[in-house]
């Protein structure tokens, strides 16, 4: 993988200006009055379409929900029973009312795993990406595409070895183990979406404060912060999201002491009897931290996911 | 450690005479502004790559951990397995395919809807708010919610649609669907396309608001029709992103895992590289042969992300010049 370097990436010359520049023959056709749209009539048709669209990509998040409200016999029915009555008894289900199995373990995991390697990657990146942004080193870009290189590699063309170092020296079901890979798998993500977010920082004000004889200390407290804490905090929640979703890594390195949610989640279904409210309870709950995470980065969340590409 | 080196380097506190000191100098001043790329550098190399030249060494070997004596080079051997064996085979066939199929429905999906949402309308930011729902839930509880609430062929909500539907018009006998066990496939690209159109919505529509508009009112000023505009203006102007969304959502959907794990558990040709690795090396333990399917996913990836650092590199060029 780290055979790829930019000069392979050079060939293209598409940018966005060059797009641009063969598109509109201003003289090509005349007025027509008819092509002028009306604009409202126009916007409810789309309106309509996008909120009927909106509510079938949601449904299955809405019928998860409602679903997990219901008593077993109510969730599994055909036809669906919809407007059954509404009870918590598959969220106490869930939690270990009956069958002694409690999700705290698990979640525990997940939440120190994703906490800790986010804590772990912004440490790591924050230094990166200034060395790549503000003060940028020689051949910088090389850099940065050597760190996303290695997130194209797959996971599972390095879980074999990391497996079997972890069992030689017994970091097997370890969460410290799992929080290193979780660092290096939201690593290079991070640094791409940090200098994004560094490079916002406006040069003039930085070098008005050197020129000043502002210190670095000062210069990051006053002048990067409050410019990057945005792009930082939405980085910080989409590596936690990444983290908290996942499965393979978990599934290998971790057992009974570490596992994780999703492990959890994936062992859930006992297939004897209904479980289809517990199954959706556990989604709900499980999913929860996501959701909130999401919709916390939703201003951030393009420019986090397309690594600081789209704006 | 390398925080050390910085505070050793930084300049200014042990720099003598200028004059003789001038390349010491410049060599520390240069080591000052990588010291703090290297903690970050050093600890991906370690994770990441080590760990791949160890899969490359043991793909080159005979070791199956149940038989470890009979462990020995093997050459290519693994290799012409991974190539020849139907079941691995069967799984490069797989995994291209979901990866093809769900990149591409996801993006023009998600297009249309970019189209929509870049209009002004009622309720517009809680119809956006819904439509990102779907990538904001745990993938293995999005999988596990289409394997059993949706799509289970008894009490799934799709034929308790059906059911209901038909019953409108009188009929006992309505058509019921089992895409799990008659297309598992399938259910795995209608799950992953669910969750991946959010994704390629909202860099789409990113890329839309982005777009200069003196130029569209321009071209309706004389008279081009809305699929002119969007044929000449909007298309091209878009091709980046998404060349982008289609080429960052091929880099996840390509290691897909959870998805096959839990709506089909590999079954009925659903396996994917990375499943049949899993099982490769985790249960019938051959070490060697999953090595050399890894090596194999490696560098088909290195073809697909030639293609994606080519695409990132020209959105990241115009910023590269500050």
């Amino acid at each position: 993988m780290s055979t790829l370097t930019p000069a392979a990436a050079q060939g293209t010359p598409s940018g966005p200006t060059a797009l641009n520049s063969g598109s509109p023959r201003r003289s090509s056709g005349k007025l027509k009055s008819k092509s002028r749209m009306d604009p409202t009539r126009n916007n409810t048709a789309a309106g309509i379409a996008a909120w009927l669209l909106a509510l079938l990509f949601a449904t299955p998040v809405l019928w998860m929900i409602l679903t997990s409200f219901h008593s077993e016999t109510d969730a599994a029915t055909n036809p669906p029973s919809i407007a059954a009555n509404l009870t918590l008894d598959a969220y106490k289900e869930f939690f270990g009312a009956s069958s002694g199995v409690s999700p705290w373990p698990p979640m525990i995991n997940s939440a120190t795993a994703s906490i800790l390697s986010t804590v772990l990657v912004l440490v790591l990146a924050i230094p990166a990406a200034y060395a790549l942004s503000i003060r940028p080193v020689k051949k910088w870009t090389d850099v940065m595409f050597f760190f996303l290189s290695t997130k194209m590699m797959p996971v599972v063309a390095a879980i074999l070895p990391l497996y079997l170092f972890a069992r030689t020296v017994g970091a097997l079901d370890n969460i410290w183990f799992l929080i290193l890979m979780y660092t290096s798998m939201n690593l290079p993500i991070a640094v791409w979406m940090m200098r994004s977010f560094l490079a916002e920082v406006p040069e003039e004000m930085l070098e008005a404060a050197q020129i000043d004889g502002a210190n670095l200390l000062l210069i990051l407290r006053k002048i990067i912060a409050p410019v990057a804490m945005p792009g930082i905090a939405a980085t910080a929640l989409i590596c936690f999201i990444f983290s908290w979703n996942e499965l393979l890594l978990a599934r290998v390195l971790t057992g009974v002491v570490a596992g994780t949610a999703p492990v959890f989640l994936t062992g859930f279904v006992s297939g004897q009897g209904l479980f289809l409210a517990k199954v959706c309870a556990a989604a709900v709950v499980i999913s929860l931290p996501v959701l909130f995470a999401g919709f916390a980065a939703q201003d951030k969340l393009v420019q986090g996911l397309s690594l600081g590409a789209v704006k | 450690m390398t925080t050390a080196t910085a505070r050793i380097s930084r300049p200014g506190h042990h720099a003598a005479t200028p004059s003789r000191n001038a390349r010491s100098r410049e060599r520390a001043l240069a080591w000052a502004r990588r010291a703090p790329l290297l903690p970050a550098l050093i600890f991906l190399i370690i994770v990441t790559q080590l760990p791949f030249v160890v899969t490359l060494i043991i793909s080159f070997l005979n070791w199956n951990s149940l038989s470890p004596d009979k462990t020995a080079f093997a050459g290519l051997e693994n290799y012409v397995t991974v190539l020849t064996d139907p079941d691995l085979r069967q799984a490069i066939f797989t995994t291209i395919l979901l990866t093809v199929s769900v990149v591409l429905l996801s993006l023009l999906i998600g297009l249309g809807l970019a189209l929509l949402l870049d209009k002004k309308f009622i309720g517009r930011g809680l119809a956006r708010t819904l439509l990102i729902a779907p990538f904001l839930v745990v993938p293995v509880a999005a999988a596990l919610i289409w394997k059993h609430a949706l799509l289970n062929p008894t009490y799934g909500l799709i034929n308790g649609i059906l059911t209901w539907a038909w019953s409108l018009f009188g009929s006992a006998t309505p058509p019921q669907l089992d895409l799990l066990s008659q297309a598992p496939l399938m259910a795995v690209i209608v799950s992953l396309v669910w969750q991946w159109t959010p994704f390629m919505m909202l860099i789409l529509l990113a890329g839309l608001q982005s777009r200069p508009m003196d130029t569209v009112e321009a071209a309706q000023m004389d008279g081009a029709t809305p699929w002119g505009i969007f044929r000449h203006l909007t298309l091209p102007h878009l091709r980046q992103y998404l060349e982008l969304g289609g080429l960052l959502g091929a880099i996840y959907i390509v290691q897909n895992f959870d998805s096959v794990f839990t709506l089909t558990a590999g079954g009925l040709g659903t396996a994917n590289l990375p499943y049949a690795i899993y099982q490769t090396f985790y249960f019938a333990n051959e070490y060697g042969l999953a090595s050399a399917a890894g090596v194999v996913v490696v560098i088909g990836t290195i073809i697909v992300a030639t293609f994606a650092l080519r695409t990132v590199f020209s959105l990241f060029k115009k910023e590269a010049a500050r």
